[in-house]
């Protein structure tokens, strides 16, 4: 696609801290490439800010590589904006056109407030995975990696679980704020694998007690989050924390 | 953890709604497969003595006071977890998400709910209470009618009158309409709540749902229609 240049409006939400009211306020870019990513094109809006004297947008970001999982900006309507399987941070400006307006908004959900403007407290995540999301392994030699037998698919459909970055798009596109996509994709990782059989069933109660604490939805199937989720995280595994959440909660004493 | 924290949990409480969901499914198998009787020409004979058999027999009264408690449960829990998933959410979107990845219906299944649950209460008025309480205060008795010297509840009278009003039938049709979509969602994901994690199986169920969310509707839809028609 040929490169362009464009103009863009703005409406970003812009909150001082936790407890002020924030309001949407709106700025103008000018001279964008088509080739920026999205966080470039907020990175000039900084500068610009910066320059005429405004506090600069908060917003999170880290390897702008699309695999740590800190970008999180709410565009249009959409987490990540308009691309499927894609972070912010990977979103190129291509994805708009000159004169267009985009509303940007922080996730929104109860367990994740807003720490300053666009960025909000993702640490809950943090202690949903210290509750359960992790396997017991003795110190010493590594084990051989052939010693423990894994079936190929098995192999690779955990592989696909373990791809979930923790970004929270999945909270902040389901209408029930519920973190079960992000929570199974943890727990089905561990339960297909013959490491995580130890800590299988006080995993699951564990981590969805801590799900709970945290202030986040419960899950109706709606399969927003699948289709926001950058890694295309799959919706058959909140159906397995399910099932592992059934066995563990009536053989489990 | 006791059962008690188990089922009370986000997740445990949408296993409530999974399985009652499932249980209601299976109630409307078997309603509707007795209300097809209307349809075997004989002005009702046969529907009325298969009315009259869930009636009077004790395996189906007991199952229905199970088939109460399971209306109760599910609708009670229904609301109280599309509340609380609301309060999730304290401060809202200036713009929303919308249909990517999901139906609208799999969003509505709370109003979809409460159509039902207004019929429901006009429909146990129609035909319930004058089958089971009739004669009882206000509530008006069925006409008998005489089967081989034996005396059945004509219920089949009383759908031909109820369905004379075209408010009712209509109402009746929008409710089918309400079923069918909450049907369409929720079958399936009833087994997905309830843990079915195999994907071959997860395709099945999703067709079979769909077919289940058509047709039980659309035979349900039938019945007034072909009472206010005089088809039967």
């Amino acid at each position: 696609m040929e490169h362009y240049t464009m103009n863009l409006n703005l409406k970003v939400w812009r909150q001082k801290n936790n407890s002020s009211k924030g309001a949407f306020k709106l700025y103008r870019v000018e001279n964008i490439s088509s080739e920026m990513s999205f966080l470039e094109m907020f990175d000039v809006l900084n500068e610009q800010l910066i320059h005429d004297g405004e506090e600069p947008i908060a917003f999170d970001h880290d390897c702008r590589e699309g695999i740590c999982g800190t970008c999180s900006m709410y565009i249009n309507g959409k987490p990540h904006g308009p691309w499927q399987a894609n972070t912010t941070c990977q979103l190129h400006m291509r994805a708009f056109k000159d004169g267009d307006t985009i509303v940007v908004e922080p996730w929104r959900a109860g367990a994740f407030p807003v720490i300053k403007d666009l960025m909000v407290d993702r640490s809950a995540f943090d202690r949903i995975i210290q509750a359960g999301g992790y396997i017991s392994v003795n110190t010493g030699n590594a084990v051989d990696g052939n010693a423990l037998p894994i079936a190929k698919d098995k192999a690779d459909e955990s592989f696909a679980a373990a791809m979930c970055i923790g970004c929270g798009a999945c909270v902040a596109a389901c209408k029930n704020s519920s973190a079960m996509l992000f929570l199974s994709a943890k727990v089905s990782h561990l339960a297909l694998l013959p490491q995580g059989e130890p800590e299988r069933k006080s995993r699951v109660m564990n981590m969805v007690a801590q799900m709970d604490k945290e202030g986040f939805g419960s899950c109706t199937n709606t399969g927003a989050c699948e289709a926001t989720c950058p890694k295309e995280i799959s919706l058959t595994h909140i159906a397995r924390l399910n099932k592992e959440y059934i066995f563990a909660g009536v053989t489990e004493k | 953890m006791t059962w008690k924290q188990v089922f009370t949990s986000s997740v445990g409480k949408k296993l409530v709604m999974g399985f009652t969901g499932i249980f209601l499914i299976l109630f409307l198998i078997v309603h509707v497969g007795l209300n097809a009787c209307i349809w075997a020409g004989d002005n009702g004979e046969m529907f009325n003595k298969a009315a009259h058999f869930m009636g009077a027999t004790v395996v189906p009264r007991v199952l229905e006071i199970g088939l109460f408690a399971g209306f109760f449960l599910h609708i009670i829990q229904g609301y109280m977890l599309a509340a609380q998933n609301k309060a999730k959410r304290p401060v809202g979107y200036a713009v929303n998400y919308g249909n990517r990845g999901s139906k609208w219906y799999s969003r509505s299944m709370g109003i979809l709910g409460s159509l039902i649950l207004l019929f429901l209460i006009m429909h146990v008025y129609h035909f319930w209470t004058p089958s089971r309480l009739g004669g009882i205060g206000n509530v008006h008795e069925l006409a008998a009618v005489e089967y081989n010297g034996r005396e059945y509840h004509n219920l089949f009278l009383e759908m031909k009158m109820v369905f004379e009003s075209p408010v009712v039938v209509i109402l009746y049709i929008v409710a089918c309409i309400s079923l069918a979509y909450h049907l369409a969602h929720g079958f399936q994901s009833a087994f997905r709540t309830i843990g079915v994690h195999n994907k071959r199986y997860n395709m099945m169920l999703t067709a079979l749902g769909n077919g289940f969310a058509i047709i039980v509707p659309l035979a349900f839809a039938m019945m007034p229609v072909s009472f206010y028609l005089g088809w039967v």
